[in-house]
């Protein structure tokens, strides 16, 4: 199949970028990334400068691929990050018009890498159990609720990857927050620091310049792991009694 | 002290203002809708302009009265504070505009806000202004005002865009406001969206019909 695609190049922080349009021959069995590695290829062969883009594990689990595909994080398809979005799921012919994430607190590195390392801060802020909580319990040792462990374990998916950020018309990263607010906060190793923590990380996160909530669901929408907004309603409770009811 | 100015300073803080203000214009809105209900009585205005005197009289109401003006001066000056704080922070828009993670209404809830607020002003204006500040009419001549206004046809239409944005606004703040409030749950979630959807038509719905009615039939 043959694709234009147009590109987002930006030599770095400072410069203005631009679009460039480029044509590339896939195959529909090529994931997104192995496709932008044929036009790196090709970029390289004919001694351009090959497109800057993040990848990792390349099997949809560790967060780092990120760009913003016909203006939608990861691309159209539902719960996929863009590792996992395959060729076939575009027309022979189609022009994919590809941007890097954008919101005030992920500056652009190069072309389609933005610096994430504000997500890195908030959880730099509280985002952890600040003991040893020993081995692996054995089964049924702490007591806790099947739907309070699903509930955990569903925002433990997060995999940082800031799509809810960048599908945010407000540059929010509550989603982001919340996921990793309620994980920790829903069991009883992390439910201990939960006051402290969600206080350490809203103001981090305010800080970082991100921007607030106003419910509208696009991070939902587009979230690779399909973190839910009711995340962001358990942050704001424990964000009320921390604030309101705690000693802090 | 210190802890209660960085609450209401963040983010969490100020989304809460804007919830709780809401929440209050809105039970506001009903009760400004049960008053106006009674302009559609054939009584010359008999019933109204009691409800008027009972409310301008009435001592709990003149300080509740205070109280609204505080909340909708709260709610207005804070969304645009937090509008600028996220429009700063989201850093560009795309070259491909999606819809299709996003419903209108959320998107575009500041602006149906100012559309309010430039409704409000000239609603203001016309009758509160008279009524309350300058003394220009007394309770029993606010009847007389209204029906003359309503069949002015540029007040009219200014008045039922207002309420079309109204409608708007509300239609994504009702359920939201509860969302902020972190009351997100399987069981309440779907009621309080149905019973948003349902105040968001009613409430707009009764303020646009009102005015028609005088216009054709008063």
């Amino acid at each position: 199949m043959k694709l234009n695609l147009k590109i987002w190049r930006q030599k770095n922080k400072h410069s203005k970028g631009k679009f460039e349009i480029y044509q590339v021959d896939a195959n529909e069995h090529m994931s997104f990334l192995e496709m932008l590695d044929v036009l790196n290829e090709q970029l390289v062969a004919e001694k351009k400068e090959p497109v800057a883009f993040e990848h990792d594990c390349r099997e949809g689990i560790c967060g780092t691929c990120g760009m913003v595909i016909n203006g939608r994080p990861h691309g159209l398809l539902q719960g996929t990050t863009t590792c996992q979005l395959h060729m076939r799921f575009f027309k022979d012919g189609d022009t994919i018009v590809i941007e890097p994430y954008k919101a005030k607190a992920f500056p652009v590195v190069k072309d389609l890498v933005v610096d994430r390392s504000s997500l890195d801060k908030i959880i730099q802020a509280g985002g952890f159990v600040s003991i040893n909580t020993g081995q692996a319990q054995d089964a049924n040792n702490i007591p806790i609720e099947k739907e309070i462990s699903s509930k955990a374990f569903d925002a433990a998916a997060c995999i940082g990857c800031g799509a809810c950020v960048a599908a945010c018309p407000n540059g929010a990263a509550m989603l982001f927050t919340s996921a990793k607010i309620s994980h920790l906060g829903l069991l009883p190793q992390g439910a201990v620091e939960t006051d402290r923590r969600v206080m350490r990380m809203v103001i981090q996160m305010d800080k970082e310049g991100f921007g607030s909530c106003s419910n509208i669901g696009a991070c939902e929408v587009e979230c690779p792991k399909e973190i839910k907004l009711t995340n962001i309603a358990r942050m704001n409770r424990y964000y009320y009694k921390s604030a309101f009811a705690s000693d802090n | 002290m210190k802890w209660i100015i960085t609450f209401f300073k963040s983010s969490l803080g100020r989304k809460l203002i804007m919830a709780l203000t809401g929440l209050f214009l809105i039970v506001f809105l009903m009760i400004h809708l049960t008053g106006n209900s009674l302009l559609l009585l054939n009584d010359e205005g008999e019933a109204f302009t009691g409800f008027v005197e009972f409310m301008e009289e009435n001592p709990l109401i003149k300080i509740t009265a205070y109280l609204l003006y505080l909340g909708f001066i709260i709610h207005i000056l804070q969304g645009i504070v937090i509008y600028f704080t996220n429009r700063n922070a989201k850093g560009g828009t795309y070259a491909v505009k999606t819809t299709a993670n996003a419903s209108f209404f959320s998107k575009y809830m500041f602006w149906f806000g100012v559309m309010i607020f430039i409704f409000l002003t000239l609603h203001l204006i016309n009758f509160w202004l008279g009524l309350k500040v300058t003394g220009e009419f007394g309770n029993e001549e606010l009847y007389g005002k209204v029906v003359t206004a309503f069949h002015n046809p540029v007040y009219l239409v200014v008045y039922e865009l207002g309420m079309i944005a109204l409608f708007m606004h509300l239609r994504h703040g009702f359920h939201s406001a509860f969302q902020t409030l972190g009351w997100n749950h399987k069981k309440w979630t779907p009621l309080i969206k149905c019973l948003g959807n349902l105040y968001s038509i009613i409430v707009p719905l009764g303020f646009f019909i009102i005015p028609l009615y005088i216009y054709f039939f008063k």
